[in-house]
């Protein structure tokens, strides 16, 4: 059997990976991927549990999590066709028309 | 019996009348104009008022009541310092405001003759009104801090009057000198009434109760709060070495002058010592020191007075060498004497300012004596009630001046002071020295030409007769037992526990023979030098005395120049470069360092994402370690 401890390791490194890809990729879509990456190095997180301890609560969570990105995806999508559109670019860096500064 | 709640009414009839004076002034300024009998009416009317509800009650005093006392309202109570809106009519406030109204009255009666065509007629009537319910409240204020407050409005009415026509910048600096000078002494004034609540341990704060405990606290406190006091009283009354704004004074209309030097202002300093005799009893030092103070106040002001070409800058310095006399009185202890002094004066000095007004007017606002001479009117009235002014101030009996003045100066010769008896005798040879020399200049020095008639309205002189009778007359009130008076004022005011003049007839008589032959000796002087004095070539105004002493020079040099070189110090090194920059600089850190957290905010949303992970992971590894895992 694989150990509890191997599952964690996996989903810390899924979630690194989708934090690191949040905080060094540009590209708006490679961003969204990443999110998508950290909540299902969540999901595996909350499934090793569920089994480990023999309750099901987590698995609910982890549908929630599940149907709730599905739903965020859509509105995700569209809103990065309205940026892309306003500003004909998917480089997040440029998309900080809320700042106070200079800009 | 009369109602005690008349007493307030003495205060709130010229306080109303200056309020409705006030209100029709603004309609007349703002909407139409409203003639000069309703402000006449109104400004004259109220001070009648109070007079006769002041006489009221003092016919009252006479069937036997001592003391009216009334209170309103709880003004202030904070622990034991407890003071009450009340006022006081005991002997001595009755008798002060009984002339006070009645000369005040005349003189406003005087005024609707003297401002008449004025433009600013209603507003003379309120600032008027003004002054003398200010002046009321200070002489039936119940304690201290009700006093105060009558105190400084006089000192505000004063400001108000003298810098009457502010269109000119030599009155609005007259107006600001006087109350910066008041200021000065009001400032040792509070400091007096703080020092004495300490000294007496917080009591109730009214003379009453303050003449009871007065024996509870410690002399040298009480010592420094009568000298306070009388810091105050410098102030009010131009005493040396407070009295520079008195001649600058002069540049407000005429009555003002006469209010201010007759009823109101002026003797409130004289009031204040004796309404505090309690006090002054207890410390003959400072009594002493009161007296010299007001010996040499006499003397100089009646040196300068001597080579003064401006009538009523002569009869300015007059009243501060009058005052002089008051303070020896009450300085010693003879308070009866001292207010005696007040209330002849008031008339005789109300009566002299009025015909030189009077005069003034008709040499259209000619001042200097020897011009005036130039061009001389015959004013039979002024030109006679002028005289019994002139006389009555010199000290030549029966007039009140001799009386009053000669009990002062018996005063100071019983208590041992032969100093000042003689300061105060010399003094009364150059007081009828200088008055008679502006008398002889003005009436008596041969000129060229005469004019014979000129146009004297009613209400100018009706109440020069009126006061004529007090000038002659008063004296005859206080006539000394020598010539088998009854003392009346010493003993109305018993009240004050006044020091009486007790010595044997014969030394008294050489006594006043002595006054007698030092005044007549003065104006024989006068006699002498002015009666054939040629008007058209006038005195040089060089010399120290012409010049007043430099001392006006003098006090801009030492303390109006340094005032404004430390405050230009102030103001530039100290609050702009040290204050300024310690503060602002603080401020151009935090403002630069703001900017920098400013630049946080980018709004970059992978920005925020690395700086969530940094925080996370902090708060991980925090309770990572403090959870021991």
């Amino acid at each position: 059997m694989i150990s509890l401890t191997s599952y964690a390791f996996v989903s810390m490194i899924l979630f690194s990976i989708g934090v690191i890809g949040v905080i060094a990729r540009r590209n708006i879509f490679v961003i969204y991927m990443s999110i998508e990456l950290m909540l299902n190095g969540v999901n595996l997180f909350l499934i090793t549990f569920a089994r480990y301890h023999f309750n099901m609560d987590p698995q609910i969570i982890t549908i929630m999590v599940i149907s709730i990105a599905a739903a965020e995806a859509a509105i995700f999508l569209s809103v990065i066709i309205l940026l892309f559109r306003s500003k004909r670019s998917l480089d997040t860096d440029i998309f900080t028309t809320l700042t106070q500064g200079e800009k | 019996m009369v109602d005690t709640s008349l007493l307030v009414w003495i205060v709130l009839a010229p306080l109303l009348g200056a309020i409705l004076n006030g209100g029709f002034y603004f309609y007349h300024i703002k909407r139409k104009p409203v003639p000069e009998i309703v402000f006449s009416i109104i400004g004259t009317m109220t001070p009648l008022i109070a007079f006769l509800i002041t006489l009221c009650l003092f016919l009252d005093m006479l069937n036997g009541n001592t003391t009216f006392r009334q209170e309103l309202f709880t003004w202030v109570n904070i622990g034991s310092l407890n003071i009450s809106m009340a006022f006081l009519g005991d002997h001595l406030a009755i008798f002060m405001s009984l002339f006070v109204t009645f000369v005040g009255w005349l003189i406003h009666i005087y005024a609707i003759g003297y401002m008449t065509k004025d433009e600013g007629f209603g507003k003379f009537f309120a600032y008027f009104n003004l002054f003398l319910a200010s002046m009321l409240i200070l002489v039936l204020a119940d304690n201290p801090v009700i006093l105060f407050i009558g105190w400084e409005g006089v000192g505000l009415c004063s400001y108000l009057l003298i810098a009457f026509y502010y269109s000119e910048e030599e009155n609005v600096l007259a107006g600001n000198k006087a109350f910066i000078a008041n200021r000065v002494g009001d400032f040792g004034f509070i400091l007096g009434i703080v020092t004495l609540f300490f000294a007496l341990g917080g009591v109730d704060l009214s003379f009453g109760s303050l003449e009871t405990n007065i024996s509870n606290a410690s002399t040298s406190l009480l010592a420094l709060s009568g000298f306070l006091l009388f810091v105050g009283a410098m102030g009010k009354s131009a005493q040396i070495p407070l009295y520079v704004w008195l001649p600058d004074a002069m540049a407000g209309p005429t009555p003002i002058s006469a209010l201010i030097h007759a009823a109101t202002m002026v003797t409130a300093g004289v009031y204040m010592v004796s309404r505090f005799h309690f006090l002054y009893s207890g410390i003959e030092e400072i009594g002493t020191f009161i007296a010299y103070i007001g010996a040499f106040s006499a003397l100089f002001a009646a040196i300068i007075a001597t080579r003064q070409q401006d009538i009523k800058k002569i009869l300015a310095y007059s009243t501060m060498s009058q005052l002089g006399y008051m303070f020896i009185a009450v300085g010693l202890g003879f308070y009866s004497s001292g207010l005696f002094h007040v209330l002849t004066h008031a008339f005789f000095k109300a009566m002299l300012f009025m015909g030189a007004g009077g005069m003034i007017i008709a040499l259209h606002h000619e001042q200097n004596i020897f011009k005036m001479a130039q061009h001389r009117v015959q004013l039979p009235i002024i030109g006679i009630t002028f005289l019994i002014g002139v006389i009555a101030i010199s000290g030549i009996p029966p007039f009140s001046g001799f009386f009053s003045k000669d009990a002062i100066l018996a005063a100071a010769f019983q208590e041992g002071q032969y100093g000042i008896w003689a300061i105060g005798m010399f003094t009364a040879f150059l007081t009828a020295f200088y008055m008679f020399r502006m008398y002889f200049i003005l009436f008596v020095a041969p000129n060229k030409h005469t004019k014979h008639y000129v146009y004297t309205s009613k209400t100018i002189t009706l109440p020069l007769l009126i006061l004529a009778v007090g000038a002659v007359g008063a004296g005859f009130l206080n006539l000394p037992g020598a010539l088998g008076g009854e003392h009346m004022v010493d003993t109305w005011l018993a009240q004050t526990n006044s020091t009486q003049v007790h010595m044997s007839h014969t030394t008294e008589y050489i006594l006043m023979v002595v006054s007698v032959l030092i005044a007549a000796s003065g104006i024989v002087v006068a006699y002498k030098k002015y009666a054939n004095f040629d008007v058209y070539a006038p005195e040089d105004e060089k010399g120290l005395i012409a010049n007043k002493f430099y001392i006006d020079e003098i006090y801009d040099a030492v303390f109006v120049k340094s005032a404004k070189k430390i405050s230009s110090f102030i103001d530039k090194t100290i609050d702009m470069k040290i204050i300024d920059g310690l503060i602002m600089s603080g401020c151009n850190q935090f403002i630069a360092l703001g900017k920098k957290v400013a630049t946080i905010q980018n709004a970059n949303v992978r920005f925020y994402a690395g700086f969530m992970l940094i925080g996370m992971s902090c708060v991980f590894i925090y309770l990572y370690i403090s959870l021991g895992l």
